[in-house]
């Protein structure tokens, strides 16, 4: 009997510091959200209002006659899909390869994405930042696009995943006479999908979060993604922040979104990237 | 009839390779190769090369040697975007991990809730940066934000948090465990989730409480996952930008003691236009980051267990 009180209190105590750590993490939102919805006045008041007095949609209003952030969602939207699609048709396509096939260079060129993974990202910015203005693309949504389809991480977290796939199924359509290409399109591909929609969920959520390259190639309102607008928007609000935060909430909220959606799927994902192969 | 596939099998192990099964695999792989070479490939030795030039107006450039390094050193700011950059690292990477950790132990003790709660440490994780620092940005404001409020309740008396040079890292350091903990903590428990009961039920037999299967049975076989952790927290906290960019405007005085080095390459590179300048203090990162992942490699055999 004493035994059980001390297991209960241990597990009371548990949720306890759990509960603590749960508001440290969701407090930021409920106060962005409260915070959208109050008046300026209502922000410079000590004590501070937690509750505003009317929920009014002005602040999102004035997101979007301030700036162009229709635009901005529509650039955000087109840029971490196209991302994706092209990233997950190289990815996957190499990612096989470098699980499953036995060819000369295997090892070394892994070793090079790997290599390509562990480097920090802003060695590559500037020659990336010539080749677009060499190819005229400065200032346009491919400059947003066209280095994501290549993604050392995204084939590194396919790989991992192909590897955990039951090689005998394979192995069967080998001797059937099926080709490499066949296999990998007609057996691979689908047995894949729990792998791939990881990988598109990292890629989406890293192109929509993505601040210092929008932020580099594209200077002209029209083609600025989210991310890179609300630096705009901080700039002429400065410190108007039921503005800054309405815009704030409006950015974050098309990922909470997915991820209520697709929680599953993430946390796998990240449980995937973690693993050893 | 069953030996024949096995057979097949060891005949096509003799033969190392299939001609058909090479071709196919260099034009699956062409698309990756091409595209990591000229965006990623090409570019590091392109920068390196960058590094040792001059730029002028209209992109043009000459090359100065190692002019731009010489000036590095000199360079007060690159000094404090060293420290500061060290700092931001050596706390927050700690940090990040042993909550994540906590809270991953926390979770794994089959305790109810587990899929609430591990969104909810999830959530900041997914969060846009720049909008998680315009959040914070308000929270820690020292006029009317919610953070002093709630101190004054314990008689402590508020601070600009983000505008006090001598704390302003340490809030940007706390903003990042935040958005932090989620990842490694999903990892961990990914982690923890594989080690099997039995080691548990010896070391009850053998009399171990909770916090001594922690430190004997938990702690030693999650090393592969905590050094995994390790190496990719390091890498990317090295590049700090986001936060500092839009938690610090310029002007700010704390900027002195939060500017980072990916702060003073964005600066120099795009904002100065001086490319060559930039390419030299991203080279300086990526020599750094070598040294602390060599770093890694080396000491991981002393405390990683790999079973």
């Amino acid at each position: 009997m004493k035994k059980m009180n001390g297991k209960n209190k241990g597990k009371l105590l548990v949720h306890i510091i759990l509960i603590i750590g749960s508001i440290w993490m969701i407090f930021p939102f409920f106060w962005m959200i409260l915070t959208s919805f109050k008046t300026f006045s209502e922000t410079t008041r000590i004590p501070p209002v937690i509750f505003p007095k009317s929920f009014s949609f002005t602040n999102y209003a004035t997101v979007f006659l301030t700036l162009p952030f229709k635009q901005f969602y529509i650039n955000t939207i087109i840029t971490s899909f196209t991302v994706t699609i092209g990233q997950i048709i190289v990815s996957t396509m190499a990612a096989y390869v470098f699980a499953r096939l036995k060819f000369p260079g295997n090892k070394i060129l892994f070793f090079i994405v790997l290599s390509v993974m562990m480097v920090p990202t802003q060695i590559f910015i500037i020659p990336q930042y010539m080749t677009m203005k060499y190819l005229h693309l400065l200032d346009s949504l491919p400059a947003l696009i066209i280095p994501g389809w290549f993604s050392a991480f995204s084939v590194f977290l396919l790989r991992q995943f192909f590897m955990t796939l039951p090689i005998e199924l394979e192995e069967a359509a080998r001797i059937e006479g099926c080709g490499t290409f066949k296999i990998f399109y007609s057996i691979m591909l689908p047995l894949a999908k729990p792998g791939i929609i990881a990988a598109s969920i990292f890629s989406i959520l890293w192109s929509w979060n993505d601040l210092m390259w929008p932020l580099i190639v594209n200077n002209s309102m029209e083609k600025m993604t989210l991310a890179a607008g609300l630096a705009s928007l901080q700039g002429q609000h400065l410190t108007n922040y039921p503005v800054i935060m309405a815009g704030a909430f409006l950015a974050v909220l098309p990922m909470l979104i997915i991820f209520l959606i697709f929680q599953k799927q993430f946390v796998e994902g990240i449980a995937l990237s973690g693993t050893k192969a | 009839m069953k030996t024949q596939p096995v057979a097949k099998i060891i005949k096509r192990k003799i033969k190392k390779y299939h001609s058909q099964e090479v071709v196919c695999a260099y034009l699956m792989l062409f698309p990756l190769l091409f595209g990591l070479s000229v965006f990623y490939i090409y570019p590091i030795f392109r920068t390196i090369f960058f590094s040792f030039t001059k730029w002028g107006a209209f992109g043009s450039y000459k090359i100065t040697g190692i002019g731009n390094y010489v000036k590095l050193l000199h360079d007060h700011d690159m000094l404090l975007a060293l420290k500061n950059t060290f700092i931001y690292t050596g706390l927050s990477v700690p940090l990040g991990l042993s909550a994540a950790l906590i809270i991953a132990a926390l979770l794994n003790s089959k305790i109810k809730g587990l899929s609430i709660y591990r969104a909810l440490y999830f959530l900041p994780a997914i969060t846009m940066p720049s909008a998680v620092a315009m959040v914070w940005n308000w929270i820690y404001n020292g006029d009317y934000g919610i953070l002093n409020y709630c101190l004054s309740f314990f008689g402590i008396k508020g601070l600009g948090w983000v505008s006090d040079p001598s704390v302003a890292m340490y809030s940007l350091i706390l903003v990042s465990v935040w958005g932090g903990i989620g990842i490694s903590m999903i990892i961990f428990l990914a982690g923890l989730q594989g080690i099997p009961a039995t080691y548990y039920e010896a070391a009850s037999i053998d009399g171990a409480g909770a916090i001594k299967k922690f430190f004997k049975v938990t702690l030693p076989l999650l090393t592969p996952t905590i050094f995994f952790s390790l190496i990719t927290s390091l890498i990317g906290s090295l590049q700090l930008f986001d936060l500092v960019f839009m938690m610090i405007r310029p002007g700010n005085l704390a900027m002195v003691n939060t500017q980072s080095i990916v702060y003073l390459f964005y600066r120099n590179a795009f904002v100065l236009n001086d490319k060559g300048y930039g390419a030299a203090i991203s080279v300086v990162l990526l020599v750094i980051t070598m040294i602390v992942t060599a770093i890694q490699f080396t000491f991981q055999k002393k405390w990683v267990n790999y079973d």
